[in-house]
Parts: structure tokens; C-alpha cells; sequence
């Protein structure tokens, strides 16, 4: 990934997350340092949602806090009272993912065509690790709601088209390559 | 006269917000029906009358575009008005939903003063407000 695309991402990123919080939350969030994850992450805990990106390039996009900013965020989200991470605490998580990563989506298109999204999924859990199957970097945000910090992430590669049997010219049509 | 509503979303959350969104409009509404996903929503509405239907895009078993042609594609339910209400911004999917007859797109995030505008500008006809 060049570095004006991976600026892009971070900065659709940072724009993304700001608004879907201001606008679905009335909180402003403030944004902290921006990394690149290579190697396996370590131990989690708390709640971590992931969605899907797939298109000419494919990868994940990923949010993850603590139990207590994720019942935090479904309180402020849905103007109820939560203290412990349920149904709706994760449901809630996952929205915001979707919203955020959608939006950043939208932004990427301009520049890499058409993507699609999955439906959002979420875990919540103590000590357990998370892994991308492929080897592209992660690009790591970090927001920070008063004391409690949010990561939003995103693994973005050109997507490979499967080898085939059939050899040809790169002029010559082949009715493989839908 | 009150109006009954469908909301389509598989977030409970976003369907949550939807019912005080849709009350905070101060249009007369009835009954505001949920549904998880597009076969849901067609079952529901088997039983069900509806003045307006607001619909995410990306849903499990049957998307928002397959159940909006669904609609469209009958008799009974070609009138009523089909809000989507969707992270989907790119202008395919914008594009595909106006094609098939949607009354109006709003992208997720939205406000409660955007929804409303949306339905007074193009639901006045089909309900009260």
C-alpha cells in the first residue's frame, strides 16, 4: 500500500469515526496516535467487532474497547442504562462498526471501485487473539472518549484473482475472469 | 388519520433508534412494525397494513434492494413510499434503489432532523405530519 493511500485511510478513518460518534452519540471524540500492525496481536480483552471489505481490493475493518466503554457507547447510542456487555451492548457495537467502516468504505470507492460489506460481527471475551489470514498490515487509529480508549482498524490489500489452468496473453479475453 | 410504519434493519439497535426518531417527527403515527431482514418483513406484511417502509440495504436472507423489487413487483404494496436508510453511499447501490422505485435515500449516520426532513419532503402526500 503507497503512503497516499494509507494517509487517505487514516485520515477517512479519523473523519468517519468523529462524525458517526458526534452524530449517533453527541460525543466528540478525541484522536490519538495512528500505528502499523504487522505481527499477530497479542492477548485481548473486552469486545472487538469485525466487517468484512471485498471487491478489487479486499481485507477487514475492526473496532475494539473495553466492556466498559462498549456499555458506554450502547447507553449514549440507544438513551438506555447498561453496565454489563449483553445482546444489546454488542448489537449496538456492532452498528457503530458497520456505520464507521461503511463510511470509510464509501470513501475508498472513489478511489478503488466498487466494495462490498459484510454484516458485522462481534466477540466479547478475556484473553483471546485475534488473527487476519492474510500478511497486509493493519492500520491502527486511536480514539479516546474522556479516559477510555477505541481502536479502529483497517487490513486493506489488492485482491489476487485465483490461478487457473489456462494459459494466455493479457490481450485475449478468458471466460474464467468473471 | 394514523399511520402505520415498517422499520427494516438487522440491528436491533438502529431499529431502536428508528421507533424514537420516527416519534420525535411528531407525524401521526399508529404502529411503528421492526423486522430483522427482507422475509421478515414480507411475512409481516402478509398480516400487516403499512403506509411507509424504512429499509437498510446490507441484511442477512433477503438485502434491502431485493425487498424493495419485491414490493414494487406487487400490486398491493407498489404505492407505499420505501425509505432506504443505509451505510451504502456509492452511487451503484444509490443508483440500483432509485431505479427500482425507492422514495428517498439517507445515509447511516443520520440525524433525527435529516429523517424528518426527508419524509416531510417526500412522504407529505402519503402521510400525515
Amino acid at each position: 500500500m503507497n503512503l497516499n493511500l494509507q494517509d487517505f485511510i487514516v485520515n477517512s478513518i479519523d473523519q468517519s469515526t468523529s462524525q458517526v460518534f458526534s452524530t449517533m452519540l453527541g460525543v466528540e471524540v478525541a484522536r490519538g496516535a495512528f500505528t502499523l500492525e504487522t505481527s499477530a496481536p497479542g492477548s485481548n480483552d473486552g469486545v472487538v467487532s469485525f466487517i468484512g471489505v471485498a471487491g478489487s481490493w479486499a481485507g477487514s475493518g475492526s473496532l475494539s474497547c473495553s466492556p466498559f466503554l462498549a456499555c458506554r457507547i450502547c447507553s449514549q447510542m440507544l438513551l438506555t442504562e447498561t453496565s454489563s456487555v449483553n445482546e444489546e451492548v454488542l448489537d449496538a457495537v456492532a452498528e457503530l462498526t458497520n456505520m464507521i467502516i461503511g463510511s470509510v468504505k464509501t470513501d475508498l470507492e472513489a478511489k478503488l471501485g466498487p466494495l462490498g460489506l459484510s454484516i458485522p460481527t462481534v466477540v466479547y471475551g478475556r484473553n483471546f487473539k485475534t488473527k487476519s489470514a492474510g500478511h497486509a498490515e493493519w492500520i491502527v487509529v486511536r480514539f479516546h472518549w474522556d479516559a477510555e480508549e477505541l481502536e479502529v482498524k483497517l487490513c486493506l490489500a489488492p485482491h489476487e484473482k485465483n490461478a487457473h489452468p489456462f494459459s494466455h496473453t493479457e490481450s485475449q479475453a478468458c471466460a474464467l475472469e468473471v | 388519520m394514523e399511520s402505520d410504519v415498517l422499520v427494516v434493519d438487522d440491528s436491533a439497535a438502529i431499529r431502536k433508534i428508528l421507533q424514537r426518531v420516527l416519534r420525535q417527527t411528531g407525524m401521526a403515527i399508529r404502529t411503528i412494525h421492526e423486522a430483522g431482514d427482507g422475509q421478515e418483513a414480507l411475512e409481516l406484511l402478509k398480516a400487516n397494513t403499512v403506509h411507509l417502509v424504512l429499509t437498510d440495504i446490507n441484511m442477512p436472507k433477503m438485502d434491502g434492494l431485493q425487498l424493495l423489487a419485491a414490493l414494487k413487483a406487487d400490486a398491493h404494496w407498489r404505492n407505499v413510499p420505501v425509505v432506504m436508510i443505509t451505510t451504502e453511499g456509492g452511487e451503484a447501490k444509490v443508483g440500483d434503489a432509485v431505479r427500482l422505485g425507492a422514495a428517498g435515500y439517507v445515509r447511516k449516520p443520520f440525524t433525527a432532523d435529516q429523517i424528518k426532513e426527508k419524509l416531510v419532503g417526500i412522504l407529505q402526500p402519503a402521510l400525515p405530519l
